[in-house]
C-alpha cells in the first residue's frame, strides 16, 4: 500500500505538490518511487529556471530506466533539493520529505486541475 | 505474437517478480531489488532462469568441419568438454549471433544461442548445413537452463545439489547422471563471477531451482541484474554491442575470430576490415557526473556527433556513470575527452577501458 499524504495535490504522472503560501514543493509520490525502484540519479533544473504545468523539468533515473519529471504547477524554481545530488536514494527512503524543487507559483489556481489524496488513491487503484 | 514462457514461469510469478518481455519470452527482470540481486552475485551466490536461451545439437561425420565453417573461433581437434565463445557472421562481417560451442564428444557439438535470435539462427544453421554431412537438432524446447553465479557457487552446487564440480576448469563442461537423466553442467556464465550453468529437462530445472532456493544460500536474480553484471565486466549483449551491422573487430572481440582458420563465413570481410583499419570502435566512457548514459544516446566531441551509447548504467559495483559506446575510431584512444547528450544537456567524460569492474573467474 503506497503512502499518500492528505493536503497535497497529485498529478496523473505521479508528482505531488505541497503548497506553502506562494510556494510549491514538487516531488514524486511514494507509489512512483516504488514503481521506479532504486533511484540512482535525479536530474534537476537550475534555480531561476521557469517550469510550466504539464511540461518536463528533469528526470528521475532508476538503475534500468529514466523517467521524466512533469511539473504539476507553473512558476520559477527558487530552490532545488541539493541533498539529492549526492544521495538520490533519499527519494526512495521518504519521497514526501525529499521534495525535488521549490517553485514560486505563477498561478496558484492551477492546483484545481490536480487530484486530492482521495482521488489519487483511486487513480492508482488502492 | 504471444510471448513464450520458460518452465519456471509460475515460480517467478509466485515470487512476485516483475515480468517483462525479453527475446520473445516473458522473463523475470527483478524479484525485489536489482541492487541487492546484483550484489548477491558479486558477493555470494545468485540463481538465474536462463531457460530462454536456445540450444542446438550438431552431430555427424562433418560436424567439426561444419561448426568451424559457421563459427569464428577454432574448434579443430578440441578436447572433449571444452567450450568456445565466438560468433556466427554474415558474409559482410556483421554478427548473426554470438554463442557458445560445447565440444561434448567426438562429432557432437552443443550450441547455445541467444533467445531473441533463435528463429534467425536456426534458419541460418539449417541453410548452411545442407552442404555438410551433419545432423542438426533444435533442442530449445527440451532444455531448461539455470545459471548459478557468484563466489560461493562451487560449494553450494556440490553440497546442495550433490553434483561434483570443484575440479572443473573455467569454460569446460561435462555430462552428469542426475535422477536418471543426463544433464550438462558447465563452468560458464555472464556475470564476471565464477559460476556454473546447468542444462536439463524441465523437471530437472524445476528441481534445481527449488533445491537451491530452499537452501537459503542462493538469491533469485532477474535479467535486470544479469545485464548490470555483464555490462560492468565489459561483456557484450547481442542487440547492444553486437548486431547484424557491427563486426567483432569493431566490438573489440577480435581474439574470438581465428583468421588463420581455413574457411568460415565472414572471414574475407573481417580480414579486409583488419587490413584497412577500423572506422568505428566500441569503447568505454566514464562520465564526470552521475547522469546515466543509456542505449542510443549520442556521443559528441569537437561539436559533432561521433557515435552512440550501446549500454550504460550507474555501475552498481563502482558507483560511477559509465557506458559502452560505438564511436568514430579517431576518438577511441584512452583518455580522449568526449561527452554524452542526456536529454537536454551534454555531460563531459572520457574514453576508458570497457571493463569497468575486474572479472573474478576461477581459472
Amino acid at each position: 500500500m503506497s503512502k499518500i499524504l492528505e493536503g497535497l495535490y497529485y498529478a496523473e504522472s505521479h508528482e505531488y505538490v505541497k503548497i506553502e503560501g506562494e510556494y510549491g514543493y514538487v516531488g514524486i509520490t511514494d507509489y512512483a518511487q516504488h514503481e521506479l525502484g532504486n533511484v540512482v540519479y535525479v536530474d534537476m533544473p537550475d534555480v531561476d529556471d521557469e517550469v510550466e504545468a504539464g511540461n518536463d523539468f528533469g528526470a528521475v533515473e532508476s538503475v534500468k530506466a529514466a523517467s521524466d519529471l512533469i511539473s504539476p504547477v507553473s512558476g520559477t524554481v527558487v530552490e532545488i533539493n541539493e541533498a539529492l545530488a549526492d544521495q538520490p536514494e533519499l527519494v526512495n527512503a521518504d519521497p514526501y520529505a525529499n521534495w525535488i524543487i521549490k517553485v514560486k507559483l505563477s498561478d496558484a489556481s492551477e492546483v484545481e486541475n490536480l487530484m486530492d489524496a482521495e482521488a489519487y488513491k483511486a487513480a492508482i487503484g488502492e | 505474437m504471444e510471448n513464450k514462457r520458460t518452465c519456471l514461469y509460475d515460480k517467478h510469478v509466485a515470487l512476485g517478480a516483475l515480468i517483462s518481455p525479453f527475446g520473445g519470452f516473458d522473463m523475470p527482470i527483478q524479484y525485489s531489488n536489482i541492487v541487492e540481486e546484483h550484489n548477491a552475485v558479486r558477493q555470494a551466490c545468485g540463481i538465474f532462469d536462463v531457460s530462454h536461451m536456445g540450444e542446438v545439437l550438431v552431430t555427424g561425420p562433418e560436424s567439426e568441419k561444419f561448426v568451424n565453417y559457421i563459427f569464428t573461433n577454432d574448434i579443430t581437434d578440441a578436447p572433449d568438454g571444452k567450450i568456445y565463445y565466438g560468433m556466427m557472421l554474415h558474409p559482410t562481417g556483421g554478427v548473426v549471433d554470438d554463442l557458445l560451442v560445447y565440444k561434448m564428444a567426438d562429432k557432437r557439438f552443443f550450441l547455445v544461442i541467444n533467445a531473441g535470435n533463435i528463429d534467425k539462427d536456426i534458419a541460418w544453421i539449417m541453410e548452411h548445413a545442407k552442404k555438410f554431412d551433419v545432423t542438426v537438432e533444435h533442442q530449445s524446447d527440451i532444455y531448461g537452463e539455470v545459471a548459478v553465479q557468484g563466489p560461493d557457487t562451487e560449494a553450494i552446487v556440490e553440497e546442495v545439489l550433490g553434483i561434483p564440480c570443484a575440479d572443473m576448469v573455467f569454460y569446460t563442461c561435462k555430462e552428469v547422471e542426475y535422477n536418471g537423466e543426463t544433464i550438462i553442467i558447465s563452468r560458464t556464465g555472464y556475470t564476471g563471477e565464477d559460476g556454473f550453468e546447468l542444462y536439463g529437462s524441465h523437471a530437472f530445472t524445476n528441481e534445481v531451482w527449488d533445491k537451491l532456493l530452499a537452501s537459503g544460500k542462493v538469491k533469485p536474480c532477474g535479467l535486470g541484474c544479469r545485464d548490470t553484471l555483464r555490462f560492468e565486466v565489459g561483456l557484450p549483449l547481442y542487440g547492444d554491442e553486437l548486431t547484424d551491422e557491427i563486426t567483432p573487430l569493431e566490438a573489440g572481440l577480435g581474439i574470438f575470430v581465428k583468421l588463420e582458420k581455413e574457411e568460415f563465413i565472414g572471414k574475407e570481410a573481417i580480414a579486409a576490415q583488419k587490413a584497412e583499419g577500423l572506422k568505428r570502435k566500441i569503447v568505454g566512457i566514464e562520465l564526470k557526473d552521475k547522469a546515466i548514459p543509456r542505449h542510443g544516446y549520442d556521443v559528441e566531441a569537437d561539436g559533432k556527433v561521433i557515435g552512440q551509447v550501446t549500454t550504460g548504467y550507474n555501475s552498481i559495483s563502482t558507483g560511477k556513470s559509465v557506458c559502452m559506446a560505438l564511436i568514430d575510431a579517431n576518438y577511441a584512444k584512452l583518455g580522449t575527452e568526449v561527452a554524452v547528450r542526456i536529454r537536454k544537456r551534454v555531460f563531459p567524460g572520457e574514453v576508458t577501458k570497457k571493463r569497468f569492474y575486474e572479472k573474478n573467474y576461477k581459472k
